[in-house]
């Protein structure tokens, strides 16, 4: 199944950090769609925290699709917590699409309260 | 009993979760008991990355072995660093509304709470934090 598998190769053939991570990004006006896929780990997580801070500052609102993504630890809940404790004073923040594994990872840290789930 | 040793770096992570995946493959574990195996060996081994020899760098035992009746993975993580036992972090407050939410603490509260035990102990120099999960 490999989800933990080293031989998971980014495009270039070389095994990459990110690799596991694709993280796509789209909007319309200051509604900000992101689709995450893969896997938000200790070593994915900064990208998709850069990647949201590039339009936060002029996001009303956030939508996470969380739809493909398979695998989250406390380092991916961290940015996804503080998107939201941004967007908290200024808009509004929604997770969609959340898969089975991510809602356990959810319902055990009580982030299925903290999350607007959709 | 099989044994892996690196570098408690972050880029081995991984390494770390192929090495304990692979000694799973042949149970017929059930996916979601899979990730979430593989979400406590980060914490863990990340917790050790970070922390243990912070700010030199260090190495990190890993330990991995089966148990039968019932069917149940036991790792251990070992490591020379400084003295910590993770067990006693008060768990987070996991109630409180976002803007009050805090992380720190959260990744050794998911193991304990995913995994069905969970054990410290400091011995000749060494750190071994051990969990066990049943896989059926």
């Amino acid at each position: 199944m490999g989800l933990f598998n080293k031989k998971n190769k980014g495009a270039d053939g070389n095994t990459s950090k990110s690799a596991a991570l694709k993280v796509s990004v789209s909007n319309e006006g200051a509604e900000y769609t992101f689709t995450v896929e893969g896997r938000l780990d200790t070593n994915t997580s900064p990208e998709l925290e850069a990647k949201i801070n590039e339009v936060i500052g002029n996001a009303t609102k956030l939508i996470i699709d969380l739809g493909n993504l398979e695998y989250i630890s406390s380092a991916g809940l961290r940015v996804l917590l503080g998107a939201t404790q941004v967007m908290e004073g200024k808009g509004e923040m929604v997770v969609r699409n959340v898969t089975e594994a991510v809602r356990e990872v959810f319902d055990l840290t009580g982030f299925n309260n903290v999350f607007r789930i959709e | 009993m099989k044994e892996l040793k690196v570098k408690a770096d972050t880029e081995n992570l991984l390494e770390v979760q192929s090495f304990i995946e692979e000694q799973l493959e042949e149970y017929d574990c059930p996916m979601l008991t899979q990730t979430s195996i593989g979400i406590a060996v980060e914490e863990l081994f990340v917790n050790i990355c970070h922390y243990a020899y912070a700010p030199a760098t260090g190495d990190a035992v890993i330990r991995v072995g089966m148990h039968e009746d019932p069917l149940s993975v036991e790792i251990s993580f070992i490591d020379s660093g400084i003295p910590y036992n993770p067990l006693e972090k008060p768990d987070p407050d996991t109630t409180l509304p976002a803007k009050q939410r805090q992380i720190g603490g959260l990744g050794i509260f998911m193991v304990k709470k995913s995994m069905d035990s969970m054990t410290y102990e400091y011995k000749d120099g060494k750190n071994i934090l051990t969990i066990g999960k049943n896989l059926k």
